[in-house]
């Protein structure tokens, strides 16, 4: 189960090696992301996910809130 | 979008999944860099004065008001040891009864913008409830600077 975190924890997590992932649209993400965040669309996850990430080191996905 | 997105991961076979819930609004309401196309953009939070005068809800306004006069403001914000901000005071306020204390003298709960609003909406904003000045705080209220008018201005013809 995913686990919910917030800006703390971000940091610190990100600190040790885990990837950031922005799930927006492009237009979003090129206009202004979280330093060093990945961008994987949510509708591109199927088809890139296992390219993109590396599955032996946390993953924190987020896009603009809780919607 | 980020539950979705980190459930389908996890189905995906990845075994270590977060989901920051408060997502880019929270971390730009911080105050915190960005990159991107309007990561150089200047925004409210890069010009909002940071020297701008502050007191708590126990001083007296003769106190308070001879301070941010001796600094050159006719604004002062009212904040707790957190910074946490709780009124404003303006010339009208600060001209009140000098032995009058702060917290009934102050316009309480003032209208507050995050240091990611952009420029050109913060002027937008201010022309039109005609506000020459604005607090700028974090997400969780905290005084990040008073943001002027005039600076919006002369920012934005800078730019330009």
């Amino acid at each position: 189960m995913p686990q919910e975190i917030h800006r703390e924890e971000v940091r610190k997590l990100v600190a040790d090696g885990a990837q950031l992932v922005e799930v927006l649209p492009s237009p979003e993400y090129e206009e202004d992301h979280l330093p060093g965040a990945i961008h994987l669309p949510l509708r591109q996850l199927d088809a890139r996910a296992r390219d993109m990430l590396d599955r032996k080191r946390a993953v924190i996905v987020y896009c603009w809130d809780t919607a | 979008m980020s539950p979705r997105a980190a459930w389908r991961l996890e189905t995906l076979g990845f075994g270590n999944v977060y989901d920051y819930v408060d997502g880019k609004n929270d971390w730009m309401a911080a105050g915190l860099p960005t990159e991107g196309t309007n990561a150089q953009r200047p925004r409210a939070g890069d010009i909002a004065r940071k020297d701008v005068p502050t007191c708590g809800l126990t001083e007296k306004v003769g106190d308070v008001s001879a301070r941010a006069r001796a600094q050159g403001w006719d604004a002062v914000v009212v904040v707790n040891d957190e910074r946490i901000v709780f009124g404003l005071l303006h010339s009208k306020e600060l001209a009140a009864d000098p032995r009058e204390l702060i917290e009934n003298a102050m316009r309480p709960g003032p209208s507050t913008f995050r240091p990611f609003v952009s420029l050109h909406e913060m002027l937008h904003f201010m022309v039109d409830h005609k506000l020459e000045s604005a607090p700028i705080t974090t997400s969780d209220g905290r005084l990040v600077g008073m943001l002027r008018q005039e600076d919006v201005v002369a920012a934005m013809k800078k730019a330009s």
